[in-house]
C-alpha cells in the first residue's frame, strides 16, 4: 500500500506510528503539550481490539506498561516533564527488569509546572533519570513530525531487540505543530520475544521477571551485563546528522527541535562564507561521545545550542575532555520563552567566529 | 495398602524456598491460594504479580510466572498485564502496608475499573519485612517499632479497613476477609480465595480476599498467641466475613 503524505501534527503521528508499529498496549494519564497522544489511542485502540487504559496516574501508568512489557507485546505510554517525572521509579525498575517499552516524553518549559512552551529542560531527565540504580533509558530525539514517526518505530524497534526501555524525547514544539510527513509501514523485522515473556507456564519451567536479587555476584553480574547491552545499542543503533562538518571551523551541537534552527543558520554562515557545520545526535542516550571526539579535533571550536540552560552541554565537554588538541565549547541557550530565531543563532555565530580568528578562547557566552 | 492421602500443590515449586518466619501465616495463605489454581486447572495460564514486602520472593515458591512490582504498584502491572493477555489469569499477592497504604491508590482504581484480576491481601497490622514498623492497619493501642507507646489516634490516626472500603467500589465482584487459625477458618479462606478466582475467571470483576495473618516475630509472640490475637482483637476490629459476593449471585 503507497502511504500519501499527509500534513499531521507531531503527537498524531507518533500516535498513528506507534498504532503502525503494533503497539498492543497503551497507557496514559493527560498532561498537555501531548494529550493528543492518549486522546487518538483511546478510539483507535480499541477499535483494533488492543489495549487502551487511562490509568489513575502517571504512577499506575509506567507500572501498567511494565506489566505489560512483561509479557512480551509491544507497548506504550506518553507523558511530559512533572508527570514524566513520577514515572522514574518505574522506569528503574523496568530497566533493571529488562522489560521492553517505549515512553514518549513531549517535554514541557520550566521546573516544577513551568508551562508547555518548546523547552529541552528535561535532557537530564531522559537521560540521566531520576530513577535509583545504574541504569540508562536509551533516548532518540526527533526534529521533525516525519522523525517523530520514524523514531517511534526505531524506539519500538530497538526495545525489543534488546529488551530495554527506550524514550522518544520531542517538546512542546514538535508535538504541537503541523507540516508534511508520511506514515509509512513499521520498517523493521519483528523480534521473537517468546524465549523469555510471561504467558503462564505451560509445558515449561516457570519464569520471573524481577529486579531483586539476593546473590551479590549475580546482581554485579547483571547489571554489568545491562551495561554490555548499552555499548551494543550504541555500536548498532546510533544516529545522528553531520551536516557541512568537514572543513568546518566551528561546529554546533544541537538535537531535536532547535537544531533545526541551527540548521538555517549554519546554511546562513556557509553563505556568508563562513565555515560552520552543524552536529545533530539523535540517539542521546548513550551518548556518542566518540563520535563528539572526532569531530572536535577536525575544528576550532563547538558552539553548543539547546532550550536549556546547558544540559547536553555537559556530555560535549565530557566527549572531548582530556583530547590532544583542546577546544573552546560556547554556549547559547534559552530555558524557556519565545523561541530563538535563525538569526539570533547566527549573530552568535559570527560573534564566536571573530572571537576564534582573534584566538580569545575559552569565554562562555551567555 | 498404601493411599495417597496429601501432596504438594503443583503449584508449588519442587525446589520451594520458604523465606517467611516460623509461626508466621504467610505460608499457610501461599499453599492455600497455589491449591487453588490446582484445583481450577488455571497453574499453566497464570501470571502472578510479587509485590514488595514479605511476599517479594513468591516466585521462590510459586510454581507459576511472576513478575515483580515496585512497592504498592501491583494491582497497576497487574492491569498491565491482564489487558495484554486477556486470556491469562492474573493475581496479585500483597501485604497491607503494599495494598493498603503505599498503593491504597493503584488497588481502588483497578477494582473500579473492575480489572478482571485476583488481589490476595495479607494483612498483619504491621510492615514485617523491615522490622515491625507501623502500618495503615495497625490496631489502636498496638506496639510497633513506630509505636512504641502503642498506637494513639490523635497522633497516627485509625486503622484502614480495606474490605468495607473495596465492597462499596462497583468494579468488585467479590471482597471477603477470613482468618487461619483454625481448621474451619482455613478451609472457609480456601473456598474464599477460590471465589476471588471464580470472580475473575467469570469475567465478573475483580476478586478480593484479605487473609487476618500473623506475624510472630514481629508481634513479639508464640504462634499459639499470635493466632488468639488474630481470634481476639484483630477479628473484633477486622470482621471476618464475606462483603460482596457476585460469583454467587
Amino acid at each position: 500500500m503507497k502511504r500519501e503524505k499527509e500534513l499531521l501534527k507531531g503527537n498524531y503521528a507518533i500516535a498513528q506510528a506507534a498504532v503502525e508499529a503494533g503497539c498492543q498496549s497503551y497507557f496514559g494519564y493527560p498532561i498537555t503539550p501531548q494529550s493528543e497522544i492518549g486522546e487518538y489511542l483511546s478510539s483507535k485502540m480499541p477499535e483494533l481490539g488492543r489495549a487502551f487504559v487511562a490509568a489513575e496516574s502517571e504512577v499506575a501508568a509506567i507500572n501498567m506498561l511494565l506489566g505489560a512489557g512483561s509479557t512480551g507485546v509491544k507497548a506504550m505510554t506518553s507523558s511530559s516533564s512533572c508527570a514524566v517525572a513520577l514515572m522514574q521509579e518505574g522506569l528503574s525498575f523496568i530497566a533493571g527488569d529488562e522489560i521492553p517499552c517505549v515512553l514518549v516524553s513531549v517535554m514541557r518549559a520550566g521546573p516544577g509546572l513551568g508551562y508547555i512552551y518548546a523547552s529541552q529542560g528535561d535532557y537530564y531527565q531522559a537521560t540521566k533519570g531520576g530513577g535509583n540504580g545504574d541504569y540508562k533509558i536509551v533516548t532518540f530525539a526527533p526534529a521533525s513530525v516525519q522523525e517523530c514517526v520514524d523514531l517511534t518505530y526505531k524506539c519500538f524497534y530497538v526495545s525489543q531487540k534488546y529488551r530495554t526501555p527506550v524514550c522518544l524525547l520531542a517538546d512542546g514544539m514538535l508535538g504541537q505543530m503541523m507540516e508534511p510527513a508520511v506514515v509509512g509501514e513499521y520498517p523493521y523485522e519483528e523480534i521473537d520475544q517468546s524465549s523469555w515473556a510471561l504467558d503462564g507456564a505451560k509445558d515449561r519451567e516457570p519464569r520471573h521477571i524481577a529486579s531483586i536479587e539476593r546473590e551479590e555476584e549475580t546482581l554485579r553480574k547483571r547489571v554489568v551485563k545491562i551495561f554490555e547491552k548499552y555499548k551494543q545499542i550504541l555500536e548498532n543503533e546510533n544516529l545522528f546528522e553531520k551536516y557541512e562538518t568537514e572543513g568546518a571551523k566551528l561546529v554546533i551541537t544541537a538535537f531535536g527541535s532547535v537544531a533545526r534552527i541551527a540548521k538555517a543558520a549554519v546554511k546562513m554562515a556557509r553563505k556568508n562564507g563562513l565555515k560552520v557545520g552543524l552536529f545533530r545526535p539523535i540517539m542521546l542516550n548513550p551518548f556518542p561521545e566518540k563520535l563528539v571526539a572526532e569531530i572536535a579535533q577536525k575544528v576550532d571550536g563547538i558552539l553548543d545550542i539547546e532550550l536549556n540552560c546547558g544540559q547536553m552541554l555537559q556530555d560535549i565537554k565530557a566527549s572531548i575532555a582530556g583530547l590532544a588538541k583542546s577546544i573552546p565549547v560556547e554556549f547559547y541557550g534559552r530555558p524557556a520563552g519565545v523561541m530563538m530565531t535563525v538569526e539570533e543563532i547566527y549573530k552568535q555565530i559570527e560573534a564566536i567566529y571573530k572571537k576564534m580568528d582573534e584566538k580569545k578562547y575559552g569565554t562562555a557566552c551567555i | 495398602m498404601e493411599q495417597l492421602v496429601y501432596k504438594k500443590p503443583d503449584s508449588i515449586r519442587d525446589d520451594f524456598k520458604i523465606s517467611f518466619c516460623p509461626g508466621c501465616d504467610h505460608g499457610l495463605a501461599v499453599k492455600l491460594v497455589a491449591e487453588v489454581l490446582d484445583e481450577l486447572g488455571v497453574r499453566e495460564k497464570t501470571i502472578g504479580i510479587a509485590s514488595v514486602g514479605c511476599s517479594v520472593f513468591s516466585y521462590d515458591f510459586f510454581n507459576v510466572d511472576i513478575v515483580e512490582s515496585p512497592h504498592g504498584r501491583s494491582l497497576a502491572v497487574a492491569t498491565g498485564v491482564k489487558r495484554s493477555k486477556p486470556d491469562k489469569v492474573v493475581f496479585t499477592y500483597q501485604g497491607d502496608g503494599d495494598l493498603a497504604s503505599i498503593g491504597l491508590g493503584e488497588t481502588i482504581h483497578a477494582m473500579t475499573r473492575g480489572e478482571k484480576v485476583t488481589a490476595i491481601c495479607i494483612n498483619n497490622t504491621t510492615y514485617g519485612m523491615t522490622g515491625g514498623q507501623a502500618g495503615p492497619t495497625t490496631l489502636i493501642g498496638q506496639v510497633t517499632t513506630t509505636t512504641t507507646q502503642g498506637r494513639k489516634v490523635e497522633i497516627s490516626g485509625y486503622p484502614l479497613k480495606v474490605c468495607e472500603i473495596l465492597k462499596e467500589v462497583d468494579g468488585t465482584a467479590f471482597v471477603a476477609r477470613v482468618t487461619l487459625d483454625n481448621p474451619a477458618a482455613i478451609i472457609n479462606a480456601k473456598k474464599c480465595i477460590k471465589k476471588a478466582f471464580e470472580a475473575q475467571l467469570k469475567g465478573l470483576g475483580t476478586g478480593f480476599v484479605e487473609i487476618l495473618a500473623t506475624c510472630p516475630t514481629n508481634w513479639k509472640m508464640t504462634p499459639q498467641e499470635a493466632h488468639a490475637r488474630v481470634r481476639g482483637e484483630m477479628s473484633e476490629v477486622f470482621k471476618p466475613g464475606i462483603y460482596k459476593d457476585k460469583v454467587s449471585e
